[in-house]
């Protein structure tokens, strides 16, 4: 099923796409002529495959639940915010703040995400097939951040429980973000995530980082750190 | 013999204490609850009353009528309250589910809405609230979209008035197994929650986030916006313009769970001037009573409600006095008190979780010292008991609606007062700073 949205008002199609009539057969649907408009497919909540294609604006996917969403081009700010389940694939880059907040699903970037991507994540998986900005997965509470690039200033800064793997360069880590032995568990841990998803790589190429869990209580010797 | 002592006034004994506190320890102040300090507040006003030119409604006989609607701007459902005095946000985490659960009763007994927190929604408060306002905070801890679709209202909560600009610190002696697991954190930990939110910043990204919001909810729910009172005439300004059906706007005498003390005592301004410059914009854009305004920040009694209405206010909410009406600060339990090195009307230790009365705290044992049951019936006497006065006040101004009372029926008691309300000082005709043309 098509909709266009240079004919079809986005509400429209939003409200069609958050209300799946499940005796319908209807499970596939393709958007085109978003024109980088926000709030595009946002709280989805059925296990629907939707493609989009084109740009889009602030918040595409946001929210999801269950739905598979891929896009067809670039991706503004907060793509998958506060995602919950499902999978979203975002062919071209991403702007600040993918992913932020999510709590699960799968959030795959194919080109480059700009800073904050992942920002206090909580327990979504993100593999960015490109590089991501500075700031990436600050305050990060749960989740993989995947990067096969690599990833600019700050990564990690005041990270929680959250994992970052990168396989290129990291410019610097943030606060209380150390680099962490990178295990069999987490060699298995990855390639579980990479064989699921049908990405051929090698988990041992990349580096993980994590929280050193200095500033998990507020100590005065650490007022360097804040 | 009478020792001849003279304090320093730039250095009295409190300020040397406090360096001394400082010098040994090397650290800030963190406590709860809001301002200390004296600033010019609502009782530096009075209502004139009627007299010849104004006519007295009768007292236990006609009606004065205290419901209001808020969020009818763009919301396809808006809210309906009895009265116009609505429970703040406060936080699971920094109070406790029964806590919560009583908020919740004692606002629906009286037909009025209760307000989520940092943490998400209990099913607790969820199910005991008649009408529930979820926050979307910068944290965004426990936020989903199932609880999004389940409450009455959403706030985007920009900053509070305790801290306009700060984030917040839930120390970690209050995680407990259920408040680590709603926030997806390791028990026992210090939670930070954000000062900014992660994926939008300013006026104009918040108008995109307000139409995702909507689009979510399928534009069903009031789209409440809060912000600290710090700059309130251009942050009300920039809220309408990005779409919000109703603004809530929190003093500096606003409370917390644990914060600085240096904030609480030293940013923001007082809720009195803070609510003037809010009407002011609204007015200028055309929008008072279009987009409803909420006043928090030290609201205790009926009077204060009335005139925050008289001045322009749609409803006014309240934090720090719904846990004083669920025992909070009461005679009670003062060994309690004493282990913490303070005593009943004086405690501000929210932040250690050892609240003595069982409201601040997740300690199962403390809890159980708050009935919900009881403490929402203290509550609801209490919202009662600032209706009435409510209602008296504007019957002996001659109002039939309690919104109708109006700055005309006030008069300040302060030069500071009078600037900062724009009313005039008892017996003149001045209001300091404002010209008449």
């Amino acid at each position: 099923m098509n909709f266009d949205l240079n004919k079809k008002k986005l509400r429209e199609v939003n409200n069609y796409l958050q209300n799946i009539d499940r005796k319908d057969n209807k499970r596939k649907f393709e958007l085109s002529n978003p024109q980088g408009q926000h709030a595009i497919c946002v709280g989805l909540k059925d296990e629907i495959d939707v493609t989009i294609k084109g740009h889009t604006g602030y918040y595409c996917a946001g929210m999801n639940q269950k739905a598979n969403i891929t896009v067809h081009g670039n991706v503004g700010t907060g793509v998958a915010e506060n995602m919950m389940s499902g999978k979203v694939i975002i062919k071209g880059n991403a702007s600040q703040s993918a992913g932020a907040t999510g709590n699960g699903g799968t959030l795959i970037i194919e080109g480059d995400a700009s800073s904050r991507c992942g920002i206090s994540m909580k327990g979504i998986n993100i593999l960015v097939k490109g590089s991501v900005g500075h700031m990436s997965a600050f305050m990060a509470q749960k989740g993989n951040l995947i990067v096969f690039g690599d990833a600019d200033s700050d990564l990690g800064d005041s990270i929680y429980e959250a994992k970052i793997f990168v396989k290129g360069k990291v410019k610097s880590l943030g606060a209380d973000c150390v680099e962490k032995k990178m295990d069999e568990k987490n060699i298995n841990e990855l390639n579980k995530i990479f064989k699921e998803l049908n990405i051929s790589e090698d988990p041992k190429k990349f580096k993980r980082y994590g929280s050193a869990r200095k500033l998990y209580h507020f100590k005065i010797d650490n007022l360097s750190s804040y | 013999m009478k020792k001849d002592l003279k304090e320093f006034k730039t250095f009295p004994s409190s300020v040397i204490k406090e360096i001394h506190r400082a010098a040994n320890e090397g650290i800030y102040k963190i406590r709860g609850l809001g301002a200390k300090r004296k600033v010019p507040d609502f009782d530096d006003l009075v209502f004139l009353g009627a007299s010849m030119s104004r006519y007295p409604l009768e007292g236990y006989r006609e009606k004065c009528n205290t419901s209001v609607i808020l969020g009818d701007r763009f919301a396809k459902k808006p809210i309906k309250l009895d009265i116009p005095i609505t429970i703040a946000g406060m936080s699971f985490g920094a109070l406790g589910a029964n806590a919560k659960e009583a908020l919740g009763r004692g606002a629906s007994a009286m037909g009025t809405s209760t307000t989520t927190g940092d943490g998400g929604m209990t099913k607790e408060e969820r199910s005991s609230s008649k009408y529930l306002i979820y926050q979307l905070l910068p944290s965004r801890y426990g936020m989903n979209p199932e609880d999004l679709r389940k409450a009455d209202a959403i706030e985007v909560v920009v900053g509070q008035g305790a801290k306009p600009g700060g984030g917040g610190m839930l120390l970690g002696q209050k995680i407990n197994k259920r408040v680590a697991a709603m926030r997806t954190l390791p028990e026992g930990i210090d939670q930070r929650s954000a000062c900014r939110h992660p994926d939008w910043t300013g006026p104009d990204d918040l108008e995109i986030k307000i139409q995702e919001l909507r689009e979510i909810t399928n534009w069903e729910k009031p789209i409440y916006v809060k912000v600290g009172a710090a700059r309130p005439y251009y942050d009300t300004t920039l809220a309408i313009k990005a779409g919000a059906d109703v603004v809530v706007l929190d003093g500096m005498q606003g409370g917390t769970a644990a914060t600085q003390d240096v904030f609480i005592e030293h940013v923001g301004i007082p809720t009195l001037g803070a609510l003037r410059e809010s009407v002011d914009a609204l007015k200028e854009l055309n929008m008072h009573r279009k987009v409803q305004l909420i006043i928090s920040g030290g609201i205790r009694t009926g009077a204060d409600v009335a005139k925050a209405l008289a001045m322009g206010a749609d409803a006014v909410s309240i934090g720090s006095a719904a846990m004083m009406a669920l025992n909070c600060n009461a005679d009670l339990y003062r060994e309690d008190y004493e282990k913490l090195g303070t005593e009943p009307g004086f405690c501000h230790h929210c932040h250690t979780g050892k609240c003595p009365v069982g409201v601040a705290t997740q300690d199962p044992v403390l809890e159980k010292r708050l009935n919900p049951v009881d403490g929402g019936k203290r509550l609801k006497n209490y919202l009662s008991t600032l209706t009435l006065e409510l209602q008296t006040l504007a019957r002996a101004n001659g109002k039939s609606d309690v919104r109708n009372l109006e700055p005309e029926d006030l008069a300040a008691l302060t030069v500071e007062a009078a600037a900062m309300a724009r009313v005039p000082l008892a017996g003149t005709d001045w209001i300091p700073g404002f010209k008449k043309y």
